[in-house]
């Protein structure tokens, strides 16, 4: 049952990362998964230690760090991705003085051992949230990254927009945890968007092999782990750096 | 007699306090070309943006017409780390019909199949007819134009300003205009605003283009000479 779960998950979730990925890499920022992924340590810390949804811990701390890569934004003159380096780097560092290491393994690298169906349903209900509000916004952010005078000039709120955007990546960032770790968070959005840009030659073929990719990538993922028994997380990603070489056969 | 389009008093524009704009006043009529002249940080593009919303000012600027379209400098725009976007899709995001942009594209003389290809695989002067058609596919009042022929070669220019003065003519459009180019002003623009900060002619050209007035934005050396076509 368990494992019938979390296919449904990783069917949800890896579509709308994949997705959510595409609108990530066009902006330059598919890295930027990463560093958040590492963020949600400490929150899966706590809820390894107290027994309760990984999620659940880790949404909030990816929401604290977004705030403050934000806000030093906002009165130094660093770069974003310097930020990101200082908050995850901390993060990270808290993480390991409190977390037992027996718990350390799952932390980093996934596992769905722990899955139920009211988790699998608020994943579910959470993936489709991020897809149809990526959908909604996907235009308008593609318009930006052209040109964000011509976006600002269709009276497009950029700062509404860029919010939402991150709460997406946040959300993402944080229901991908449980099947790949705080680790390799980057790798559910990165990787399905870099193996779909390969085969397309438009906007619409992109987006959607984004969430193609990213659902077959966590699917085949979790069939490999059902034979082998092997960490879950890293399969998932050698799945999908699978799709990634495959792609580059069929380059457009 | 045409009606006043915009109005601009008393201007000013302070950005990273830097004074960029300096009490600026001027009004621009329907169906007028606005040529806005000045080197190199005179404000030009500050003032475009300024005009659009895009920047904190102080003053005073009232539009008459909402329906105003807005071209950044073409190398403002990312053509090269993009995803796969096509030129149609592009134009899908104006939400206009697609009996619009084949009419436009027809109109600024760009072939239909184009709108298949890749945004940014085209040419330099592809690329800017593609922005005025998506600029004027929703048919607006006002244009504003930064650097419309920068990056393309002599020829190019030509076809893009008589594009211009074509749309100008035809579709009672009011344009504003930045540019480095002095050639076109004595072609295209019914008056000219002479910006190095401040204002420092504005006018019909025959009137305040002097060569104290070129010396006074450019400093000295420049000379203009008039060609005049029967």
């Amino acid at each position: 049952m368990e494992f019938i779960l979390a296919l449904i998950i990783g069917l949800f979730l890896g579509g709308a990362a994949g997705y959510l990925g595409t609108l990530m890499l066009s902006q330059r920022m598919a890295l930027v998964a990463g560093p958040l992924g590492h963020l949600t340590l400490p929150g899966i810390a706590l809820a390894l230690i107290f027994n309760f949804d990984v999620s659940l811990g880790a949404f909030p701390f990816v929401i604290l760090g977004i705030f403050l890569i934000w806000l030093f934004e906002m009165n130094t003159k660093l770069p974003m991705e310097a930020l990101t380096a200082v908050v995850f780097s901390a993060g990270v560092a808290i993480t390991f003085l409190f977390l037992p290491e027996e718990k350390a393994v799952p932390a980093l690298i996934g596992d769905i051992s722990q899955i139920n169906l009211p988790a699998t349903l608020i994943s579910v209900i959470l993936s489709l949230f991020v897809f149809f509000v990526t959908k909604k916004i996907y235009p308008q952010m593609i318009l930006a990254g052209i040109s964000e005078d011509l976006a600002k000039a269709q009276r497009i709120n950029l700062k509404r927009y860029h919010f939402i955007y991150l709460l997406c990546i946040a959300l993402t960032v944080s229901l991908g945890v449980r099947i790949v770790g705080g680790l390799m968070t980057a790798a559910l959005v990165a990787i399905p968007a870099c193996a779909a840009r390969n085969v397309s030659v438009n906007l619409i073929r992109y987006s959607y092999g984004g969430l193609l990719f990213g659902s077959l990538s966590c699917i085949s993922g979790m069939v490999v782990f059902r034979f082998t028994g092997l960490p879950i997380g890293p399969l998932i990603v050698i799945a999908s750096t699978c799709f990634f070489l495959i792609s580059l056969f069929f380059k457009k | 007699m045409p009606g006043e389009i915009l109005r601009v008093k008393n201007l000013n524009v302070v950005l990273d306090g830097e004074e960029i704009i300096k009490d600026l006043t001027f009004e621009v009529k329907e169906r007028e070309t606005l040529i806005i002249l000045g080197p190199n940080g005179a404000g030009k593009t500050t003032l475009l943006r300024t005009l659009m919303g895009l920047n904190p000012y102080s003053g005073e600027i009232t539009w008459t017409t909402k329906n105003i379209s807005y071209l950044p400098p073409q190398e403002l725009f990312q053509r090269k780390e993009l995803p796969p976007l096509s030129i149609g899709e592009f134009f899908g995001f104006k939400k206009v019909s697609s009996e619009k942009v084949l009419n436009i594209f027809s109109a600024v003389g760009l072939d239909p199949s184009l709108l298949k290809r890749r945004f940014g695989a085209v040419s330099t002067g592809q690329f800017q007819r593609m922005l005025i058609a998506w600029a004027l596919v929703d048919k607006p009042k006002v244009l504003l134009f930064d650097e419309p022929a920068s990056g393309i070669d002599i020829g190019g220019q030509e076809t893009i300003y008589s594009l211009l003065h074509q749309f100008w003519q035809d579709w009672n459009l009011t344009i504003l205009l930045v540019t480095h180019d002095l050639n076109i002003v004595w072609e295209h623009a019914t008056n000219v605003l002479c910006l190095n900060k401040k204002n420092l002619c504005y006018g019909p050209p025959r009137e305040v283009m002097t060569p104290k007035t070129l010396e006074e934005i450019y400093g000295t050396g420049i000379k203009f000479y008039e060609h005049r076509h029967n």
